[in-house]
């Protein structure tokens, strides 16, 4: 019989026995009532006769048991119930390690969905990203995310590779669709053939792009994400074959990604192809994220030296125009740099993360070290149930699996509560998290987070039984009866487990105090940073497109976007309005490229340096707040009239002329056979990529002007423009409404989108280092306070086992001032070698959180010092109380207590 | 048979000689039930007391024809050690 089975037919078995048992002993008595024998007697000596019965039972009953199992059950119900008798000590321990486990599983999702899943791609450790760096001088190295690749480029790559086995180049972008509801604009990934190839994850209605929807002068198609097909076509299969007005042009919907298929790491609602022109393609134009997916077997290193092939061979193949150096870009030392995919996506993120799990981590040892100190205390209670125990021959074996064993049914349960823990935490971290973490959709409790669970559980479980265990097991009988009651003071042997972990307490506190001092002095300092525009909570921001296809005369574009800034200038509340190609932190950048300067000689075909371009309407520098520094603003005059005006950052004119003064009325342009710009005015710097990066230098042309790369008049306004609205009413939803009016009273077809507050841009461009300082902070608290409950209960317990030597002390005079230093010093000692090592841990773990400062050395000396005296301040607080009672003691109670 | 009876049919059997003790025959009973080479149920006792009833299985039968030609093979050996020690 299978043993389960046996396990529980067995009540049935029992039964039977003692029924057999019962009947036995009455036959017997029957038969000696028989032979004369007095009944009452005849029952007990048949009892006699038999023997123990309860003995009987026990041993006939082992056979249908396990013995294993059967005993496990056995301390199971032991622990339960000795649990139930101290339900403080089981609830602070359950608490302790329920929170303590599921905080840490919590992250552990996070850095396992995030950091070491594979992409939800097939075979995805063969997918790269293109990556090329710049290292020339004069190359656009200065832009810190490496140089997006040209639509030529993807076209030599494409073609003479020999290590991928599919390439493609994408492009983020902003569509309107019309047509369906409210115009609405979308995102949008533009594709070149080649990036599904890589992606390789099939639609899951319709197709992908075939070649021939690659074709400029073929079919116009799209296709949908999962999510837009949903929300706009309730999932409707027959949208396939159906066209929908993608910036006011037709294009028939050929596919449906499936859900979760994200373009790398961007969601998007549509997808259209590139549609690459090869006939007019240039060298130039940077702007595509190259991907690719490897041969079988290729590595990293031999697509590298491929591309680098490739380099020489895409300045051969194309030019800039008739007259250009086609080998211009061997200034720019172009090098290629492929990453996996994986690590594109995961960027910087991974070391927030492993900070926030190593902090957490932090916390739970220091959380396990005080609930090791309650076992300790515990087992110590138990000590005269274990020396008898010990005494009347339990193995050192058993006492061990006992006491381990209940620590370890603690671990369980704990884990178990965790859990739920995990469960709630999760959904917070992931509200509270930095809005750019990656994969955040693919953030779950998965199979790999529960065997985490399990794997800290058991350990948490074990390593709390270990201490009481091995302390317990290796004395010998004879000092465990004598260690309690008789003698006056404790052994010094029991003393130093204790003060070993009161230390290693401290010192981890320490570190989690002074990294969360350090983040936020940080994000003070980054606080301090002049942004480059004012006030952002009263600036309401919102992107208007106006697709070419819509309104195709540039001219009338910019009647178009002077017509609705004057329309919301006009709304109650709003002092200035504005609008600019892109604001401060965006996350967007109108492109750049060299700019000649007036009183600089370029002799031997030295190249200017690459500044970034931003496009701005006049009043725009007003609205979001940026000082203008000298000169004027554009007015809408020199706009329309294609004055060969521009505006230049600070530091632009300080690097060029050396002084702000000195720049206005100076000259620019963009190519050495090409007309000079005047510099009318000059505006603060920008701190365009966020708080934490150097203000770039920015060359502000105006919203519309000719553009330099086609030779035929065309004019260049960014027909993507944010419109910038002071105002107090920033962040209403009334605002809104009436953005939305006005915006639709000059065009019904034009979108809103991207709308909120400068405040919100602003705060985003924080939100990494605000995540980070709000879980090292709320790290810190808590390990200083369990730090200090550490210190108190270990100066407070040795109080109270000292009495007696007090009571002493004190009946021979000792005075009250000294007695109470004497604890207060005990606990400096334990505090101050916890610094000592905390400081030297911190000091080397910093240097690890360094890339996460902003301003401030991962060797602050304020930092260093001021964690340490709020420390030991609070360690003397929290030891001067049990001292006080020390002190208080009254020396002839202390004595004849016991 | 049940129980009591057997102990006492044993003990008759043998004239004395061999007496199971209670404490050995019944965990020796249940080990067999588990190893099923007996079947036990409900049955009344000769004296109509309610009792478990103890029957052989065929299993049990083979099993025994095993043990008992093992035994007597032993048997057999030690007679003949101790046949040849004796001249």
């Amino acid at each position: 019989m299978p043993k389960f089975a046996q396990f529980f037919a067995r009540r049935r078995r029992y039964n039977d026995l003692s029924v057999s048992i019962q009947e036995h002993i009455a036959e017997r008595a029957d038969e000696l009532v028989a032979e004369g024998m007095p009944r009452p007697k005849a029952e007990q000596a048949a009892r006699r006769e038999f023997g123990n019965v309860a003995l009987v039972e026990q041993r006939s009953r082992e056979a249908w048991q396990w013995p294993a199992v059967e005993s496990i059950l056995h301390d199971l119900k032991l622990v339960f119930r000795r649990l139930r008798k101290s339900p403080g000590f089981a609830v602070t321990v359950l608490l302790t390690l329920g929170l303590g486990i599921g905080a840490n599983t919590a992250v552990f999702s996070v850095v396992n969905s995030v950091l070491l899943k594979p992409l939800p791609y097939p075979d995805s450790d063969r997918l790269v990203a293109v990556w090329l760096n710049t290292s020339g001088a004069v190359g656009p190295g200065s832009f810190s995310n490496g140089l997006p690749l040209s639509s030529s480029m993807y076209f030599t790559f494409s073609d003479h590779n020999r290590t991928f086995q599919s390439i493609g180049v994408w492009t983020e972008r902003n569509a309107n669709i019309t047509g369906i509801a409210q115009p609405e604009e979308v995102h949008t990934a533009a594709i070149s053939g080649g990036v599904l190839e890589s992606l390789a994850v099939p639609a899951v209605a319709g197709r992908w792009f075939s070649q021939a929807d690659q074709d400029p002068h073929g079919a116009k198609t799209v296709m949908l994400s999962y999510g837009y097909w949903q929300r706009r076509f309730g999932g409707d299969r027959s949208v396939i074959g159906r066209t929908i007005q993608v910036d006011a042009e037709s294009r028939v919907i050929v596919g449906v990604m499936p859900r979760g298929f994200q373009m790398v790491d961007q969601s998007f609602d549509i997808l259209v192809p590139l549609a690459f022109d090869r006939e007019h393609q240039i060298l130039a134009g940077f702007y595509l994220n190259g991907i690719a997916r490897l041969r079988p077997g290729v590595s990293i290193a031999q697509a590298d030296a491929d591309v680098a092939r490739l380099i020489p061979v895409w300045m051969d193949s194309w030019s800039n125009g008739p007259g250009s150096n086609p080998h211009y870009y061997d200034i720019w030392r172009i090098a290629p740099a492929l990453r996996s995919l994986k690590q594109q996506v995961i960027g910087s993120i991974g070391q927030v993360l492993w900070v926030v799990m190593a902090t957490l981590a932090l916390v739970m040892l220091i959380a396990c070290t005080n609930v090791a100190n309650l076992f300790l205390v515990r087992a110590e209670a138990r000590q005269q149930e274990l020396s008898i125990r010990a005494a009347l021959g339990a193995g050192r074996a058993r006492i061990a699996r006992e006491l381990l064993f209940e620590s370890f049914v603690l671990g369980l349960l704990g884990g178990i509560l965790a859990l739920g823990v995990a469960y709630e935490g999760l959904g917070l971290l992931v509200a509270i998290g930095p809005a750019d973490l990656p994969r955040l959709s693919e953030i779950s409790l998965d199979a790999r987070s529960l065997l985490f669970t399990l794997l800290v559980s058991v350990f948490c479980g074990l390593f709390l039984g270990a201490i009481p265990t091995m302390k317990y097991v290796g004395t010998r009988v004879r000092t465990l009866f004598s260690g309690t009651t008789r003698t006056t003071s404790t052994s010094r042997e029991r003393q130093r487990t204790r003060s070993v972990l009161v230390v290693a307490q401290v010192a981890m506190a320490l570190v989690l105090l002074i990294s969360a001092l350090l983040m936020i002095r940080t994000f003070a300092a980054l606080r301090n940073v002049e942004p480059g525009f004012t006030d952002p909570a009263h600036v309401e921001t919102v992107r208007i497109a106006i697709p070419e296809a819509l309104v195709p005369d540039p001219t009338a574009v910019a009647h178009i976007q002077n017509n609705i800034a004057d329309k919301l200038a006009a709304i109650p509340g709003v002092s200035a309005v504005g609008f600019a190609a892109d604001v401060p932190m965006d996350g967007i950048d109108s492109g750049w490229d060299g700019v000649f300067v007036e009183g600089k000689s370029y002799e031997g075909g030295e190249e200017p340096p690459m500044r970034l371009y931003n496009f701005v309407a006049p009043g725009y520098f007003h609205a979001i707040g940026t000082h203008l520094v000298a000169g004027r603003d554009f007015t809408w005059s020199d706009l329309y009239n294609l004055q060969q005006k521009v505006m230049v950052s600070e530091n632009f004119a300080r690097e060029s002329w050396g002084s702000v003064a000195a720049a206005v009325g100076k000259h620019v342009r963009e190519f050495s056979n090409r007309p000079w710009w005047e510099v009318i005015g000059v505006v603060q710097d920008v701190r365009q990529h966020g708080v934490d990066e150097k203000a770039p230098v920015i060359i502000y042309w105006p919203a519309m002007r000719i553009d330099p790369y086609v030779h035929t008049l065309k004019i260049d306004g960014p027909n993507f423009s944010t419109f910038v609205i002071r105002t107090d009413r920033a962040g209403t939803a009334g605002l809104v409404n009436e953005l939305q009016r006005v915006v639709w009273s000059v065009n019904p077809s034009l979108p809103l989108a991207s709308v909120g507050t400068m405040q919100e841009i602003y705060s985003k461009s924080l939100a990494r280092t605000s995540f980070t300082l709000a879980m090292l902070a709320i790290a810190g608290s808590m390990a200083l306070t369990l730090g200090l409950l550490g210190i108190y209960g270990v100066i407070s317990y040795t109080v109270s086992q000292r009495t007696r030597e007090i009571g002493i002390r004190l009946a021979l005079g000792a005075q009250k001032g000294e007695l109470k230093w004497m604890f207060v010093r005990s606990a400096l000692v334990l505090t101050a070698t916890g610094v000592v090592v905390g400081v030297c841990a911190a000091a080397m773990l910093m240097q690890l959180m360094k890339s996460l400062l902003f301003g401030i050395s991962p060797l602050d000396p304020v930092t260093y010092a001021v964690v340490p005296l709020v420390l030991v301040a609070s360690a003397i607080l929290a030891s001067y109380l049990p001292a006080r009672r020390a002190a208080s003691i009254d020396p002839v109670g202390a004595l004849r207590a016991e | 048979m049940h129980g009591y009876a057997l102990a006492k049919h044993i003990k008759q059997v043998s004239d004395n000689l061999l007496e199971v003790e209670e404490g050995s025959l019944y965990p020796a009973l249940q080990r067999l039930l588990r190893e099923g080479l007996l079947e036990s149920e409900a049955g009344v006792s000769a004296k109509g007391r309610p009792t478990r009833v103890y029957r052989v299985t065929a299993a049990g039968l083979r099993r025994l024809e095993q043990e008992v030609s093992s035994f007597e093979k032993m048997f057999a050996g030690i007679t003949r050690v101790l046949a040849v020690s004796q001249i």
